[in-house]
């Protein structure tokens, strides 16, 4: 049977937690939801229309632009967000490369390059340059010019492989 | 507003049926950037991506023919084995957004969109593709090129659902190539297909009219005159089918591009392909 949801409360799983959305309009992007009903503030808002990669978050394990999934329709799928990578204080390989190879200035994209990369390294372990320009090439960085980004990735693939 | 979720084909069917009107959501990546605007606040929204039905192929080596779900997203159509089926679509599958934008999209929402600029769009009408349409009531198939009436207008009835493209397994070479301002996540410009398909060609542009075009005149010319065992068209007439694909296009001018330029880009892109069709000159 199919779930009629009007503006009514529905529920997400949201980093492994069930989170109830309340008081939102139900057409509302899973970004608006997760930054304003929920108070992640980790994915960030600069498009909306899944040119910049700043919002992407995991969905049953697939990155994809927070701000092009309808939040009401994510129902019973698992979400993923920055918040749910590593626990505050102890950053995950990924993000502690990224701090280690200045691949951070402003910081704005950096939650969303995290989860391309995390993503990339699942499925990809030993990335080729190409690959990574690829795989990272829906997320915008304005600041860095993206060689430094690189180099976090390589860096993990390296230390992950035991050879660092 | 109300979101249906419905999470078998049957529920979907119904909940088109009680909501003909209702605005089909798949991978979002169309509807959402309109929602988001606010240029659109459908009053029903059918989200048909948890329908499993969906997301399913078939190959028919009997038919020579690929079944694709409307719910198979471009990351599945741009890899192995789809991609060894439709290159061409595949080619067209790996031009399209980023990589969270292919996590997302669906083949069947660039058919539901059926935007003049959908990449998709010209390989399926090159390959004469079919679409299966399905309501509560029935099911029909439609070929793509009697499916698209204009810019972002379909046949589909109130209470249909696209549920799959049909698209045959082609013998020959088969590609697809765009231009836009940049090379990565770009809207084309324009856009050409094509496919061989035993001593037949078919050219289908995009971008370039209110519809998918067909280039009629430089097919039958190039099929007339191609050595396809050789892999040769004579130069002459090479150039000869670019020129009528040009006069083919019926560009316009907008926020893009002018349609001097879009002409332009057909005749080059249409080169190209006939080029790496019939490589030995």
């Amino acid at each position: 049977m199919a779930d009629e949801l009007g503006n009514q409360i529905y529920t997400l799983h949201v980093n492994g937690d069930t989170r109830e959305v309340r008081d939102a309009w139900v057409g509302e992007s899973l970004l608006h939801v997760l930054r304003e009903r929920l108070g992640l503030m980790g994915s960030k808002g600069a498009c909306e229309q899944g040119e910049c990669g700043s919002c992407s978050v995991l969905v049953d394990d697939e990155l994809v632009c927070s701000c092009l999934v309808m939040a009401a329709s994510a129902v019973g799928q698992r979400i993923v967000t920055i918040e749910g990578i590593a626990p505050p204080g102890a950053p995950s390989d990924v993000q502690q490369a990224f701090v280690e190879a200045g691949a951070v200035q402003c910081g704005f994209c950096t939650p969303g390059l995290i989860m391309a990369t995390h993503s990339l390294l699942e499925r990809s372990p030993s990335p080729t340059e190409m690959e990574i320009r690829e795989e990272l090439s829906g997320n915008i960085c304005r600041c860095t010019g993206y060689g430094r980004i690189i180099e976090a990735v390589q860096r993990v693939a390296v230390g992950r492989r035991g050879d660092a | 507003m109300s979101v249906l979720v419905p999470t078998s084909l049957d529920a979907a069917l119904t909940a088109l049926a009680d909501h003909p009107d209702a605005t089909v959501l798949s991978g979002g990546t169309d509807l959402m950037v309109e929602v988001n605007s606010g240029h659109r606040r459908p009053e029903h929204v059918v989200a048909v991506s948890r329908v499993p039905e969906l997301s399913t192929w078939r190959h028919d080596p009997v038919a020579g023919s690929l079944r694709i779900g409307a719910g198979i997203r471009y990351t599945e159509i741009e890899r192995d084995p789809i991609a060894s089926w439709s290159p061409a679509l595949a080619q067209a599958a790996r031009t399209v957004g980023s990589p969270q934008i292919r996590h997302a999209a669906t083949i069947g929402g660039n058919v539901g969109t059926c935007s003049p600029a959908g990449d998709g769009l010209p390989v399926l009408r090159a390959l004469d593709a079919v679409v299966e349409l399905r309501s509560a009531t029935g099911t029909r198939q439609v070929p793509f090129g009697e499916f698209m009436t204009g810019p972002k207008r379909t046949v589909r009835a109130p209470g249909e659902l696209i549920t799959a493209i049909v698209v045959p397994v082609a013998d020959g070479y088969q590609g697809y190539t765009k231009v836009g301002v940049r090379n990565a996540m770009v809207i084309a410009t324009a856009s050409v297909a094509l496919v061989v398909r035993g001593h037949s060609v078919a050219i289908a542009l995009g971008s370039v009219g209110p519809t998918i075009l067909r280039c009629p005149e430089a097919e039958v010319l190039a099929a007339s005159s191609a050595d396809f065992e050789a892999g040769h068209l004579p130069a002459d007439v090479l150039a000869e089918c670019c020129e009528l694909a040009r006069a083919a296009a019926r560009p316009i001018d907008d926020h893009r591009s002018t349609a001097d330029y879009r002409r332009h880009a057909v005749g080059v892109l249409t080169g190209r392909l006939l080029r790496r069709a019939f490589p030995n000159g």
